[in-house]
């Protein structure tokens, strides 16, 4: 290979080098390489100029337009605070009567108690509020420490068997496990809780295995669940007559809930979410449920 | 592989894994209630069996003088094979944590295969294994072909590729064993990173050695490329890595740096991964086998090289454009931005030499899908430098961050760049390595170009779709000033993205497959060897050399 031998493709002649049969032509670096990075170079210089940008020892360079992030970002939270106090500040200085009362409130209530909910409370109660095995089903209606909105919004702050000082404690007891009641007792009383709201007898479930269960409810289970089993909203105790299962319906499930007892656990949410956010939540909430409490 | 060692080599060999089977009994011994004592055993394992290899080639004939004159190849040979089984490992990795993402069922309730520990795997084993050892087995061929000098030794290649591997076995084992530093592309832990460095010296060492030897009175820029990607790894690697162990008998430590000075050491060593090992290394690749299968000379020298400083110059500011709007000061964030916008011109001056460097040869592109994998390469380098850059502005970053944006940008380069440039490479070099006449199927690896340019181009829009969506939706506010919708809304509005993603990953899998088998056929191919005539000749080292005039 001669030095300077011209290339017929692109009539450059290459740099006299050669690896392994690899040549480079001698082009000189394309203008539009230059002035890009020329373009660019200013870019940066200006934006040094005008921005924070080189550090100095102990302080940096503040740049010509004084901006800083921290500034920008606390104007940007306390106009959105200021924005969203129109209707905050109502919510926080409203009982729930008065703001159940004012459509338009209402719809922030919703529009917000939606994202609120979603990102806080969905990951156990699910995007709807329908629940699942051992989280409540909250569009169903049957609520367990009432459905108020002050009682929901009580429920939210402290939680269930929390870590908050007021926090709402409930325990169904493991009558089987802890030897409260034979084997025979708790399939018995299994049996005669199916019966309450009308499910399919299971296998074995005899007239009189149900009239058996009964006596055993009267004796163990009324204190909490009521005479006729319909629950008792202070203790958190579910009613036992209607559709909704918090842990299943079936026998085996029954069976278990009542052998080794419940303990649910909702999280407080006191020092997470503010009073106004509560608010909204409870509020929102019961309208997955329905008026009614 | 015995028969090339001479007989000290043999013996060094026998005493470094006496030495390596010592530390894995070690550690098996100290950590035996710890994940380093499964690592120690995986350790004294792989000593044991080695050092069997070893002594049952002990006895055989010492390299003569006519072969200890010619390239050595055979580390070469075993990289490649090294590098395409763990592109299949990383892939099928990655297809499967992308599923995931999908149908989160997927882990089948196993602690192993939960999201946290297999996608460290995926990233290790594509980026490590698979990129790793292209790296090694190209850069150890490109340094003797463009030096004229033989590797210095026959035991240090050995003792680098081997090591090297042993590093991502340690690496991908302790993930599946839940073991992570936390910190993303260096979760190995203390001992497998100690490991690490030894490898990584003897690798610089070498380079510098051969070099030294080297009977072109110029170094050719894919050197500068490599010993870049070698040196500054090195440099990173270490400084990011710097740690304190529990215990000695246990695989916990904990990073030198802590708050945002750990998070700014992580992303200067994360970007600057990109840069060295990603990007030099692979430009170094490109600058060898491009010209080389297309037969045409370098568009231009000196674009090379202003483009290699302004590579290398630029990157090293880079790494704080991963913190934008972060407790990092402002100051930090300008500097990489500013750095990041002026880095698009060296990398388009890359990127364009290399397109332009085929000026001439563009009938050999459209005919031969093994070049056309180098040119679709150099095309999804200029496209992912671009966006980079891009990304990289502070108005930009607010919305991209976070997002699947970053994936898609990531796997257009990972993908489109890496991958493709690694795969024309290695169609190049494996006729060469086997002295066979070509590929045993061109047929497929026109099926492998496509599969993997239709698997890049699936998998990159729909993270361009996913990642778009995802940062709107988390700045949308409704007319109560709250955002408008919660973060499980945007995982809803990804799902369609993500299956489309999974189904991109999995055409570049099949790719990749479908290369495993052409190149096994190649080198099972029948008729043995047949003496090469082609364009990589190779010449005896010591044959006496007539410099140029002038040089």
């Amino acid at each position: 290979m001669e030095l300077g031998k011209r290339d017929p493709v692109t009539g450059r002649t290459t740099t006299g080098h050669e690896w392994n049969g690899i040549e480079e032509l001698d082009t000189p670096v394309p203008r539009v390489v230059l002035f890009f990075l020329a373009v660019a170079t200013l870019f940066s210089v200006i934006y040094w100029v005008l921005m924070p940008a080189w550090p100095l020892g102990w302080t940096y360079t503040k740049g010509l337009l004084g901006f800083s992030d921290r500034a920008v970002v606390a104007q940007a939270v306390h106009d959105a605070a200021t924005e969203r106090g129109v209707w905050t500040d109502r919510i926080a200085n409203s009982d729930f009567a008065q703001i159940e009362a004012d459509p338009a409130l209402m719809r922030s209530v919703k529009e917000t108690g939606r994202t609120l909910f979603a990102d806080n409370c969905a990951v156990c109660h699910g995007t709807e509020g329908s629940g699942g095995p051992g989280f409540p089903n909250l569009s169903a209606k049957a609520w367990l420490w009432g459905g108020s909105p002050d009682q929901i919004a009580e429920t939210i702050r402290v939680g269930i068997n929390a870590e908050n000082p007021d926090t709402r404690s409930s325990q169904m007891l493991a009558f089987g496990r802890d030897g409260i009641l034979t084997r025979p007792q708790v399939n018995d009383v299994v049996a005669y809780v199916r019966s309450l709201s009308g499910l399919e007898p299971g296998a074995g479930s005899t007239p009189e295995r149900i009239e058996a269960g009964r006596e055993v409810f009267a004796a163990n289970c009324v204190a909490c669940h009521g005479d006729a089993g319909k629950g008792n909203h202070e203790v958190g105790a579910p009613d036992l007559t209607d559709a909704n299962w918090l842990y299943g319906s079936d026998v085996q499930s029954v069976f278990n809930t009542v052998h080794g007892g419940r303990q649910g656990h909702m999280p407080h949410w006191q020092n997470r979410l503010t009073p106004v956010d509560v608010k909204i939540l409870a509020l929102y909430v019961q309208s997955l449920g329905g008026k009614t409490p | 592989m015995i028969a090339g060692l001479t007989k000290g080599e043999r013996q060094l060999s026998l005493a470094v894994l006496t030495v390596l089977a010592l530390c894995g009994l070690a550690f098996a011994a100290i950590g035996h209630d710890d994940p380093i004592g499964t690592h120690g055993f995986i350790i004294l394992l792989v000593a044991i069996g080695l050092a069997c290899v070893v002594i049952a080639g002990y006895y055989a004939p010492e390299p003569d003088k006519e072969q200890l004159s010619r390239y050595y190849d055979d580390p070469t040979r075993a990289g490649i094979v090294l590098a395409m089984a763990w592109a299949v490992f990383g892939l099928f990795f990655g297809v499967w944590v992308a599923a995931l993402l999908a149908w989160p069922e997927l882990t089948f309730d196993a602690a192993w295969s939960s999201f946290g520990r297999i996608r460290p795997v995926h990233t290790t084993g594509v980026i490590f294994g698979f990129g790793g050892n292209a790296l090694i087995a190209t850069s150890l061929h490109v340094l003797q072909r463009t030096t004229r000098a033989r590797l210095p030794d026959q035991f240090s290649p050995w003792f680098v590729l081997i090591g090297y591997n042993l590093f991502c076995v340690l690496a991908v084992s302790g993930y599946f064993m839940g073991l992570t530093q936390s910190k993303e592309y260096a979760e190995a832990e203390w001992y497998a990173d100690i490991w690490l460095v030894i490898v990584w010296v003897v690798y610089f060492l070498i380079y510098i050695r051969t070099l030294q030897r080297r009977k072109e009175p110029h170094i050719y820029v894919a050197n500068w490329y490599y010993m870049a990607f070698i040196l500054v790894v090195a440099i990173l690697h270490i400084v990011n890595n710097l740690a304190v162990p529990v215990s000695f008998g246990h695989a916990k430590s904990y990073s030198l740096f802590s708050g945002v000075q750990d998070a700014m050491t992580q992303w200067w060593y994360g970007h600057n991964a990109v840069a060295f090992f990603l990007t030099a290394g692979f430009l170094g690749m490109m600058y060898y086998y491009l010209p080389k299968r297309a037969g045409r000379p370098i568009f231009s020298y000196r674009l090379s090289i202003i483009s290699f400083w302004g590579i290398v110059f630029m990157y090293m500011w880079a790494g704080s454009h991963h913190l934008h709007y972060t407790a990092l000061p402002q100051w930090v964030q300008t500097l990489g931005m500013t750095f990041s916008v002026i880095l698009l011109v060296p990398s388009w001056a890359s990127a364009g030499n290399a397109l332009a460097t085929l000026n001439g040869a563009w009938g050999k592109v459209r005919d031969d899908a093994t070049l056309r994998f180098m040119m679709v390469a150099a095309v999804f380098y200029g496209l992912s430098t671009f966006e980079g850059s891009f990304m990289a502005i502070r108005a930009v970053n607010s919305l991209s961050h976070y997002t699947d944006w970053t994936i898609g940008h990531v796997h257009a380069g990972a993908l489109g760049w890496v991958a493709m440039i690694s795969f024309g490479s290695i169609y190049a070099l494996v006729p060469w390595m086997w002295k066979r006449e070509r590929m045993y199927s061109s047929k497929l690896i026109e099926v492998h170009f496509w599969l993997a340019l239709a698997g890049t181009v699936v998998y990159v829009f729909s993270m361009w779709n996913s990642g778009i969506i995802q940062g709107l939706m988390w700045r949308t506010y409704n007319e109560s000033g709250t955002l408008a919708y919660s973060f499980v809304d945007s995982l809803v509005a990804m799902h369609p993205y993500y299956i489309a993603r999974t189904f991109g990953g999995l055409l570049f899998l099949l790719g990749a497959l479908v290369g495993c088998y052409n190149i096994w056929m190649t080198i099972r191919q029948a008729g043995g060897r047949v003496v090469l005539q082609g364009p990589d000749v190779d010449e005896p080292a010591l044959a006496p050399i007539a410099l140029q005039a002038g040089e």
